[in-house]
């Protein structure tokens, strides 16, 4: 088979990236100032995981004080920060950089590209980050505390924010200028880098979904922008956009608010569905089932997540045309996400499975995050959501469909593709020992959630009446074991990135068909510097390529 | 923390959890209520998780069928199939019928929930932070509604009271909100600073109190008996602590206890013009028709009740009270040890008003100023002497000035 071709055309004399051995300045220099996707996506994982572990740990606050009833830790303002934080935290800080990550290591090997369009941008969009969130996270120590208003930042209570609202407003714009610099990043590279052969139906499916989600964060993160700066102005310059005493309106912040969210929720998911559908097909060694339909599906939830914005405001006091309006679509979008889980499941049918770590988190993703799923369902039945509103039975449903969806699926991702980073393989048996004590002690915390939150107990509550207390304390020893579970999951990573542990062949999956798995393992800094004629690895060649590469830095498997 | 401490600190964690757990009911679903429309919300809450229930089934079935079956150690040679139009098109058509047949019997309800014409009585409620206020437009009734005081002290950091020992622990008020059942109720519901939520589960009433709009919710309770919820829109620092509690009660019990209210209102005037009756008795009377429908409410008999006014007091005697008012009213926004939370919530200590024009701090706290809520209505004439004369002299704030019941009633 002729091969991707890696070969370098570039005389750097070493062939490499700088590393420690050139010393401590030169290679934090490479770090700050690098272009490589590759570089890049390693740094957006690092981040997203940092992330992770400071969120996880306000999750925890939240849990021990949420432990009994009664304040025991914290005060209520402390609280409410937390909930606040730990929302900002994972979604901007954790989830979202994790899937910028993965794209920016495997959308150009997925494509057959060198590298993504704009390198540089990409630098930019990823060195916001890290000031963009220790910002937001010094407003925690600031006159009158972090943002307490929720992730939501609802006005009139997100006015009565102490001198932190301006630096988190802020923080958010930060963040949003790296979403769409990335977003714009993904859309050019996937349609104009592809290899010549690539038709944009023969994309991998990762490519796919992220490309629609790069779209949906160009339409909504101006969105949020709008709606925080109007918070700001509202604030410090004496409009009334929100304020019903000035004339304004508080109810339309909240539309804006949710005509951003909602897209948002998907942004969070969709390309959680191209890992899935990725991981799927490889470890069942069979074709992913009904591309098509699983395109279409993909772009019609994108479509329909702007027309469905008002079912997180049920409750707020709208006319009943509008509210029979938005339960009707929302009641749609079951219907595309159906076709989803049916094809995966299709998928697996009559293949030949084998059960690795990867192929483990994506099937615990496509059973757990039906469940959410389910309870999704559920709140789109408008009057049963007037029950459902604000208790913890939403809180339930979007960790549901977040953890064992969104962050199982980056997992998923991260154990499938580490081998090709890295060169090495990671444990399997402690991934085994991850995926099953994440999978049970995911349901240990949110589960019982279900429970309390249909027997009444509203969110974002720091304290409860003694009906709850029972499910509570099983939620707060679900939540510690499960973050202390993901200290395995850290090890092992970082085991393969001291590169120890067994070789990877540069297949790495007896049923990987990818462009990436056509490269040898660890990737090399620089690949498909001509674009592949190929784009996939046929059915009949069962080992890779590799021996027709110099590896760039004289390294060589077998 | 080291893995080992954590460890400790979980297991620690779940001892402690136990000993608590006998105490507590395992309630896993949503209450049936007691209202037809809570009835029919029920159903169709039952319905629909029914109905995941049974896809649920087959889907996961299917799923942990192929998982068992088709493993490579059973199933070495995969099966090529990777596309069939017509078993695409089925599953597209069942869930979109599924849906259907749930979205009809969901918007006959939802129809009927917004229905509010043909109402015998209107209430509206107000939010504050964080309490709520009801007024009753059909008669001349109003007044604020608050955490009880035994969970207002229970609740607080490091309180050293256990929330088991207190009655329904955060789900109790002094001032419940009384309506005749079989009565078709109509709510109108807005905020007077942020947005709060108004949710009783057993009546399936849950409408968000949004300032400068007036929401409409309607409600009829069919059995008599207490209904308890809570704020369920985070409304800042206290949201946790702003219950709602709906006693029903029969017709004729809630015509007694408006006569009661509203009769009793002007008796209570009438003392306090005479102020010569002893001041166990006119507690007793303004007190009682309070109390009358909500016999078992502990908490009103420690509420502050109307005491003769214009009576002189002396200074430590209004100190002492004014603590206590201030502790139960004040330091939420202002704090226990008058700091407040600013920007929001201006200190007291050494403040301008606290320091300086006795007249201007009367005003304040009587009647309010943009998120300072009026306190006039809440609180009698002693109380907010007290409290203003507790904050002149508290924290350092030694002005020594002492103000009298009189001087409010004045400035009324
Ligand atoms: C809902 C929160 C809240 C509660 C409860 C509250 N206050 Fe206030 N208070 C405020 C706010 C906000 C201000 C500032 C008002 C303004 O100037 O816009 C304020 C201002 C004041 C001031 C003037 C301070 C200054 O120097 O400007 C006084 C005095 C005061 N409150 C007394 C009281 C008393 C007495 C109570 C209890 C009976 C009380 N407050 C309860 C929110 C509250
Ligand atoms: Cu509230």
């Amino acid at each position: 088979m002729s091969h991707a071709d890696t070969h370098d055309a570039h005389d750097d004399h070493h062939h490499g990236p700088v590393t420690l051995k050139d010393g401590f300045v030169p290679w934090a220099l490479r770090w700050i100032g690098t272009t490589n996707h590759k570089d890049l996506g390693t740094l957006y994982l690092i981040f997203a995981f940092t992330m992770f572990f400071i969120g996880g740990v306000m999750s925890l606050i939240i849990r021990a004080e949420l432990f009994q009833p009664g304040m025991q830790l914290v005060s209520p303002e402390f609280f409410n920060s937390m909930t606040t934080m730990h929302a900002l935290v994972m979604i901007f800080g954790g989830v979202m950089p994790g899937f910028v990550g993965l794209a920016n290591w495997m959308v150009p090997l997925m494509i057959g590209a060198g590298d993504l369009a704009l390198p540089r941008v990409n630098n930019w969009g990823f060195w916001i980050l890290p000031f963009a969130f220790t910002l937001l996270l010094s407003t925690l120590f600031m006159d009158g505390g972090g943002p307490a208003s929720g992730w939501t930042m609802y006005p009139p209570l997100v006015l009565q924010t102490g001198d932190a609202l301006p630096f988190v407003i802020f923080a958010i714009h930060l963040m949003g200028i790296s979403s769409i610099t990335g977003a714009i990043n993904v859309i050019v590279t996937i349609l104009n880098l592809r290899a010549p052969s690539m038709t944009l139906l023969k994309m991998p499916l990762f490519v796919w979904t992220w490309l629609i989600t790069a779209y949906l964060l160009i339409a909504v993160m101006p969105v949020l922008a709008g709606a925080v700066t109007m918070l700001l102005t509202d604030r410090y310059f004496g409009t009334s956009f929100f304020t019903a005493a000035g004339g304004g309106d508080p109810v339309m912040f909240q539309h804006i608010f949710w005509f951003f969210g909602h897209p948002e929720v998907y942004i969070l998911i969709l390309p959680a569905f191209g890992i899935v559908s990725t991981i799927i097909p490889t470890f069942a060694r069979k074709a992913l089932f009904g591309y098509d339909s699983m395109v279409y599906a993909t772009a019609s939830i994108a479509f329909l997540s702007f027309i469905v914005w008002a079912h997180h405001m049920f409750t707020v006091g709208m006319p009943v045309a509008g509210e029979l309006f938005f339960m009707f679509a929302t009641m749609l979008i079951a219907v595309p996400t159906g076709v989803k889980v049916f094809n995966w499941i299709a998928t697996m049918w009559r293949g030949s499975m084998t059960f690795e770590t990867p192929m483990l988190f994506a099937v615990g993703f496509v059973f757990l995050f039906t469940i959410g799923g389910f309870s999704g369902l559920m709140l789109a039945i408008a009057p049963a959501d007037f029950q459902y509103h604000d208790s913890y039975f939403v809180v339930a449903h979007f960790h549901y469909v977040l953890v064992p969806g969104a962050v199982f699926s980056i997992i998923a991702g991260v154990y499938y593709w580490i081998p090709k980073w890295t060169g090495v393989m990671y444990s399997e048996f402690w991934g085994k020992v991850h995926f099953w004590l994440s999978a049970i002690f995911i349901n240990v915390t949110f589960f019982p959630q279900h429970f309390v939150g249909l027997a009444g107990m509203p969110r974002r509550i720091p304290d409860y009446n003694g009906q709850f207390a029972d499910f509570n304390w099983i939620s707060t020893v679900g939540a510690f074991a499960f973050f202390l579970a993901q200290f395995i999951f850290i090890f092992n990573m970082m085991r393969c990135m001291a590169r120890k542990g067994e070789k990877a062949t540069d297949r790495v999956w007896e049923g990987a068909h990818g462009l990436e798995w056509t490269v040898p393992s660890p990737a090399p800094y620089h690949t498909f510097e001509v674009p592949p004629e190929q784009i996939s690895i046929p059915e009949d060649e069962l080992t890779a390529v590799h021996d027709e590469f110099d590896a760039l830095d004289g390294h060589k498997l077998t | 923390m080291s893995v080992k401490t954590m460890l400790k600190f979980v297991s620690g964690l779940m001892a402690w959890g136990m000993s608590s757990a006998a105490l507590a009911a395992w309630e896993v679903n949503m209450p049936v209520g007691v209202t037809e429309i809570s009835r029919e919300v029920h159903g169709l809450h039952m319905l629909i998780f029914w109905v995941c229930v049974a896809i649920g089934v087959v889907v996961f079935g299917a799923m942990f069928y192929s998982v068992f079956a088709h493993r490579k150690s059973r199933h070495p040679k995969p099966a090529d199939f990777h596309e069939s139009t017509l078993v695409e098109i089925i599953w597209t058509i069942i869930p979109f019928g599924i849906l259907i047949a749930m979205a009809i019997p969901a918007a006959g309800t939802l129809i009927r929930m917004e229905d509010t014409r043909g109402t015998d009585m209107t209430v509206k409620i107000t939010g504050y932070q964080w309490k709520w206020q009801y007024e009753y437009m059909d008669h001349d009734i109003s007044y604020f509604s608050t955490l009880d005081a035994k969970s207002n002290e229970a609740r607080r950091l490091g309180s050293g009271i256990d929330p088991a020992t207190v009655d329904n622990y955060l789900l109790e008020v002094d001032n419940r909100l009384v309506l005749p059942v079989g009565k078709k109720v109509r709510f109108l519901l807005t905020s007077n600073d942020v947005i709060h939520a108004w949710w009783v589960p057993d009546l399936a009433v849950k409408k968000d109190a949004v300032p400068g709009y007036i929401n409409e919710m309607w409600t009829q309770i069919d059995e008599p008996g207490i209904y308890r919820g809570q704020c369920a829109e985070l409304c800042g620092r206290d949201h946790g602590f702003m219950p709602v509690v709906v006693e029903a009660v029969s017709q004729e019990d809630f015509d007694a206890w408006v006569a009661g209210k509203t009769g009793g209102a002007q008796e209570a005037a009438a003392e306090e013009a005479v102020a010569e009756e002893p001041a166990e008795a006119s507690v007793e009377a303004a007190a009682e028709p309070e109390e009358a429908p909500a016999a078992e409410q502990v908490a009103a008999a420690e509420a502050p009740a109307a005491e003769p006014a214009a009576a002189e007091m002396s200074k430590d005697e209004l100190m002492a009270s004014g603590e206590k008012v201030y502790q139960t009213y004040c330091s939420a926004c202002h704090q226990a040890g008058g700091e407040g939370l600013p920007p929001a919530f201006p200190a007291l200590k050494g403040s301008a008003i606290a320091t300086g024009d006795q007249a201007a701090h009367i005003d304040i706290v009587l009647n309010g100023k943009n998120a300072m809520t009026p306190f006039g209505g809440t609180l009698n004439d002693e109380q907010l002497a007290a409290v203003i004369t507790y904050e002149r002299n508290a924290w350092g704030n030694d002005t020594g000035d002492v103000v009298q019941p009189a001087q409010i009633k004045a400035a009324r």
